[in-house]
């Protein structure tokens, strides 16, 4: 902590001082700000767009959640191929020449995408559902080979499907018991079933979101939520909010490099990102010890602005000045 | 054994631990410093208001804050005093960055680091640090689409650090601690450890003030 000044007499020797009451400036600042707070809460309320859940996303969008609920099986979506701190994988991991400190943490998740998204939940599904408890001994006695061209198969034919009273259709093929698995996933999440599987899955009490959250990011249903409320990060989403409402609009600078090259282009962008703001903290944290930018306010007239009544006061008091 | 008041000079033949840490703060905490009623003619300038402004919207801010933590995360979805106590909370945190951002490139320009308030401005910046993350938690925290959305597309440039594996935006459970708890405790602690190194120190002298009272010339915009 800093010690007090030993002698602020002398500090301010020559400069007039006038009563200042601190406590009754902080009383009346603080009923003003609360006036405008209040006034702007009861006129503009707060932004509250109802969160995803993956029942409405099932329900408005079969075919993108099938799609992605069968990446999810394949091991080929964004979350299964993310690697640190989800899972083994590689494909988001951020380096800087020798500086992996994404790698270096490690692995704190051990997501399986498609035990923890597919074949955990719809093993509790199929309960009592002859079908599905078929299907999935199909599936789970099938070689990796075998699964691997079933899936590649129902995930071409993916891209043609389409909606028939809530189920997705797709072209007839060699997909094996995989048709079963997604029509019996899509209609657990449909139901709002899969909202509570996928986070009942080890314990009773829950507020880690990790799952869902990894699941619904991997489709593009949220996505396209989030573009409509300008949201995105090409859309400067991460100082916006839903609606007209300000966001943290604090964040431009850190929202501003993911528009400029280099950092809009490059693989590790967020590294890139995070280490520009991280040198330009540290600049600002000690600007009062570096030359040019502690000199800038002398160069600037603003100072003469904030503080016109002492330069007007000293022209006509030299003397006093002078002390 | 010495009856209360009667020790001839209490203070030198103190030595507990309570006798030094008392004149420790007397001595590194005066009340005419910390509470003065006078001060130079020069602070009459608006940019002196920010900090104040700043200062009572993160009570706004807190006292809103500790109603939401009461009733639970829940409650502002489903109440409207819920929604009125969430949008005094919204727009309190507003107005309070706003005014953090005016009051620290106001001090910028004002060069107030000079003449030993170096560490001033230094616990300012982590203020500043420490209010963007918890504003971030906040946003996380607030159970709607936002907060899925931002969770999401911020867990990128988190994990790219190496902090996901112990920072996880995606675990509600942690973000709200953090958010509740741990974060306006730091905030705060720090808020006011600035305010008092303001009060200790007193307002700098605007810049090209007259030569100070050693005769030395001060220094104008570098740290001492």
């Amino acid at each position: 902590m800093s010690r007090p000044q030993d002698d602020q007499e002398a500090y301010y020797r020559g400069i007039p001082t006038v009563p200042y009451d601190l406590l009754k400036e902080l009383l009346i600042a603080f009923v003003v700000s609360g006036v405008v707070i209040i006034a702007l809460a009861l006129a503009l309320s707060s932004p509250d767009v109802p969160p995803l859940t993956i029942q409405a996303w099932a329900q408005a969008d079969p075919v993108d959640f099938v799609t992605t609920a069968t990446s999810e099986l394949a091991g080929t979506s964004f979350s299964a191929a993310y690697g640190p701190p989800y899972t083994d994988g590689s494909d988001s991991v951020q380096t800087l020449g020798p500086l992996a400190p994404q790698q270096w943490a490690g692995n704190a998740v051990h997501l399986d995408t498609a035990k923890d998204f597919v074949l955990g939940p719809l093993a509790a599904a199929a309960v009592g559902n002859a079908d599905l408890a078929a299907a999935l001994t199909t599936y789970g006695s099938a070689d990796d080979a075998t699964r691997q061209g079933w899936l590649d198969a129902y995930t071409t034919a993916l891209a043609d499907a389409t909606t028939q009273n809530g189920a997705v259709a797709v072209a007839p093929g060699s997909y094996g018991p995989v048709p079963v698995l997604m029509a019996n996933l899509l209609g657990v999440a449909r139901s709002g079933g899969l909202d509570g599987l996928l986070l009942a899955g080890h314990q009773f009490y829950q507020t880690n979101y990790t799952g869902p959250l990894l699941f619904m990011g991997d489709g593009g249903y949220l996505a396209g939520l989030a573009e409509d409320q300008h949201l995105l990060g090409s859309q400067w989403g991460m100082m916006n909010e839903t609606g007209s409402y300000p966001g943290q609009e604090w964040l431009w600078l850190y929202s501003m490099w993911y528009q400029l090259p280099p950092y809009n282009t490059a693989p590790n962008a967020d590294l890139l990102v995070v280490l520009t703001m991280l040198v330009l903290t540290v600049l600002l944290a000690f600007v009062p010890f570096i030359p040019i930018l502690r000199d800038i306010p002398r160069w600037l007239p603003i100072h003469r602005l904030v503080w016109r009544n002492y330069y007007r006061w000293r022209k006509t008091h030299p003397e006093q000045a002078a002390l | 054994m010495t009856t209360l008041g009667s020790d001839p000079a209490p203070d030198q033949a103190d030595k507990t631990w309570t006798g030094a840490t008392r004149r420790l703060l007397e001595r590194r905490l005066p009340l005419n410093h910390l509470l003065p009623s006078r001060q130079p003619f020069f602070v009459g300038s608006w940019v002196y208001v920010f900090g104040v402004v700043a200062i009572t919207a993160l009570i706004w801010v807190i006292g809103s804050g500790v109603v939401l933590a009461f009733f639970g995360p829940g409650w502002w979805h489903v109440s409207g005093i819920g929604r009125f106590v969430n949008s005094i909370h919204f727009w309190a945190v507003q107005l309070l960055f706003f005014f953090v951002v005016l009051h620290l490139w106001g001090q910028y320009f004002m060069a107030s680091w000079r003449d030993g308030r170096a560490k001033t401005w230094l616990v300012g910046v982590v203020v500043f640090v420490a209010a963007l993350v918890t504003g971030f938690t906040g946003y996380i925290s607030q159970q709607n689409l936002d907060a899925q959305w931002i969770a999401i597309n911020a867990k990128d440039g988190i994990n790219a650090t190496g902090a996901g594996a112990f920072f996880n935006v995606l675990d509600f459970g942690q973000m709200y601690g953090i958010h509740v708890m741990l974060l306006p405790i730091i905030v705060t602690t720090l808020v006011v450890l600035h305010v008092v190194q303001v009060r200790l120190r007193g307002v700098v002298r605007p810049i090209e003030a007259r030569t100070a009272p050693t005769g030395r010339k001060p220094p104008e915009a570098g740290a001492s």
